[in-house]
């Protein structure tokens, strides 16, 4: 493709035929207009994220703007959106299942997937290697609904019997299925952070009489710790933005959980259960709309962190 | 190798494309009922049986929730919404406001929310006020025990309660039938998002009792029947208790299950309302065991 215009220079040079000056022209023409398209598509992107937020702000702002108790909406333990005739909008109970069941998530995700990570950028070998990228992004593929599937008839009935846990659909089954979710995006970005170091640490770690474990422990992740952070991060991102799987497996129950077994609710399987019949424009679909906000802001933050992490890995490089 | 992912997606696109036409143009000549999610079984049923008596007829069936349903009768999106709730006042208002004319209700059915526990429980009945003590806020029943029940035979003693989602008009129902008008659902209840789920994570779970209509059963579960006090022998929930009056024996945990249309219905859409409240469309409210309004033999 690149050479093309060369050719037809020298094409016309040859004068064998005007069609090819022709051609060159019309492709110099059109270069803007592709250039302009391809701006355009980059564009989009940034668009439709102020797009989107511009959405959701403007369905929540007539809440914020003074109707809704923001002390009452962070502290309290009551959400009783549809209550008569004062309605209760406290999501610090929805605020903690979300955390808890993404803290415990990563608590399992995190070593599994590094691990993964480890093993496969530096034990495995070729064949192994391919088995083992295909099929962590096969894992990737499922869509959510089916894991949280697998949670609930699956996982639920196992967990019953195994911790003698009075339900099955709880803060352990949400967490398990969303380490599993976010296992594969932490794999194939922590990875990838690993091959990015340079092969003359590893050998230069060898010839001083390192072993493997030494290698992996005092060298590569030293060397690799932003990249390993950013798929830690956006594994985070993954688990926290994540909705049908959590709404299926968590048991959808609004209390502050004591135990790993007590089923609990999140903030995006709330608005994914009710937003359906909350009567449009009420006060209880602006809520939803400003719980989204929460969610937005939060999943921002973490993607911010690990944009800023992976941007401080390129600047090591470049220094 | 490049070309295969290529043509694929054009048939991909091509035949969503396709789809979208030949999915749009029922909606234009055809009649479209939106709405309730307890309902959509039931409107399915009907549009089928309509359409193998009136091949011309096209009735489109969508769930997504009674507040759905409703909005898209305001908007004149559908001209059927079912309702497993009456309309609030200020939906009233908005159709008043958009359309200038009344929302009319029908009556076209009733259902009976049964109370189901695990097959295991061995609970044969139970009382509103219980129910009420179960899952009231400030209730004081926590544990199967406090009911009778050995808890070794449930692996635990807690009362597992579920419920649904505070939007359906399942559970603002189950509220005023059993809590009554002021009082309010005790907190960490497991909330469940269909009228299925409730039933089948019942089965999943020994301890558990939970509250769904009463053609939604499993196996693995059992329905309860129901008492106004304790006491008092309790009422199976059947189609021929649901239909006898509530201070006559009736079932007391019954409601009806509407459709609205904004005015009265024109032509295709007063057609099927009129078939649906004779005996034919009478015959599937039976067959998926919900309680008919009118003869269905």
């Amino acid at each position: 493709m690149n050479d093309r215009p060369t050719t037809n220079r020298r094409a016309t040079k040859r004068g064998r035929s005007r069609l090819h000056a022709i051609l060159q022209v019309v492709l110099d023409r059109t270069e803007p207009a592709v250039e302009w398209l391809i701006q355009l598509c980059g564009w989009s992107a940034i668009l439709l994220v102020f797009g989107i937020f511009f959405f959701v702000f403007r369905e929540a702002l007539p809440m914020l703007s003074g109707k809704l108790n923001l002390t009452e909406f962070f502290t309290s333990l009551e959400w009783r959106p549809t209550a008569e005739p004062v309605p209760h909008y406290g999501i610090l109970a929805l605020l903690v299942g979300t955390i808890s069941v993404t803290g415990l998530a990563m608590l399992m995700a995190v070593p599994l997937g590094l691990g993964a990570a480890v093993y496969i950028s530096e034990f495995s070998s070729g064949r192994m290697r391919e088995i083992l990228k295909v099929l962590i992004e096969l894992l990737a593929a499922i869509p959510s609904v089916v894991w949280g599937f697998i949670g609930y008839m699956v996982l639920g009935p196992i967990i019953i019997r195994l911790t003698g846990a009075p339900v099955g659909v709880n803060l352990l089954n949400g967490s398990i299925i969303l380490a599993l979710m976010s296992v594969p995006i932490i794999v194939s970005v922590g990875e990838d952070a690993l091959k990015a170091v340079p092969d003359s640490y590893r050998e230069a770690a060898l010839s001083l009489g390192a072993s493997r474990w030494e290698i992996v422990y005092r060298v590569l992740f030293p060397a690799a710790k932003n990249g390993l952070l950013a798929a830690v991060l956006l594994g985070v991102g993954r688990a926290i933005g994540e909705t049908m799987a959590v709404l299926m497996a968590t048991g959808h129950a609004i209390q502050i959980p004591h135990s790993l077994v007590d089923p609990i609710r999140t903030l995006t399987a709330t608005i994914a259960a009710e937003l359906g019949e909350a009567v449009q424009g009420e006060p209880h679909y602006r809520v939803l709309f400003v719980i989204g906000l929460v969610v937005f802001v939060l999943t921002f933050i973490v993607n911010l962190t690990a944009d800023l992490v992976v941007k401080g890995i390129r600047n090591e490089r470049a220094v | 190798m490049n070309m295969l992912p290529r043509n694929w997606f054009g048939w991909l696109a091509g035949s969503l494309l396709l789809g979208a036409m030949v999915g749009c143009r029922p909606a234009a000549e055809g009649v479209c009922v939106e709405g309730s999610d307890t309902m959509v079984n039931l409107a399915q049923g009907w549009a089928e049986n309509y359409h193998a008596t009136h091949p011309e007829a096209m009735i489109q069936v969508s769930g997504g929730g009674t507040g759905v349903g409703i909005a898209s009768l305001v908007d004149g999106n559908c001209e059927i919404a079912s309702a497993s709730r009456k309309m609030k006042e200020k939906e009233n208002e908005r159709v008043r406001e958009k359309r200038h004319m009344e929302p009319i209700e029908h009556v076209v059915g009733y259902d009976a929310l049964a109370v189901y526990v695990h097959k295991d429980n061995p609970l044969e009945s139970i009382s509103i006020e219980e129910l009420a003590e179960i899952y009231g806020q400030g209730g004081r029943i926590t544990c199967w025990s406090q009911l009778g029940v050995e808890p070794k035979l449930l692996r635990n003693d807690t009362i597992i309660r579920i419920s649904r989602q505070n939007s359906s008009g399942t559970y603002v129902y189950f509220r005023e039938a059993v809590m009554g008008k002021t009082r309010d659902y005790k907190l960490g209840s497991i909330d469940q998002n269909g009228s299925v789920d409730v039933v089948a994570l019942v089965a999943n779970t020994p301890s558990a009792i939970g509250y769904s209509g009463m053609g939604y059963s499993l196996p693995g579960v059992k329905m309860l029947k129901i008492s106004k006090h304790k006491g008092v022998p309790g009422i199976a929930p059947t189609v021929e208790n649901a239909k006898k009056k509530k201070n006559e024996g009736g079932y007391p945990i019954t409601r009806p299950l509407l459709l609205y249309t904004v005015g009265q219905p024109k032509e295709k859409a007063k057609q099927f309302l009129d078939w649906i409240l004779d005996k034919p469309g009478q015959k599937v409210v039976v067959e998926l065991g919900y309680v008919p309004v009118a003869p269905y033999e």
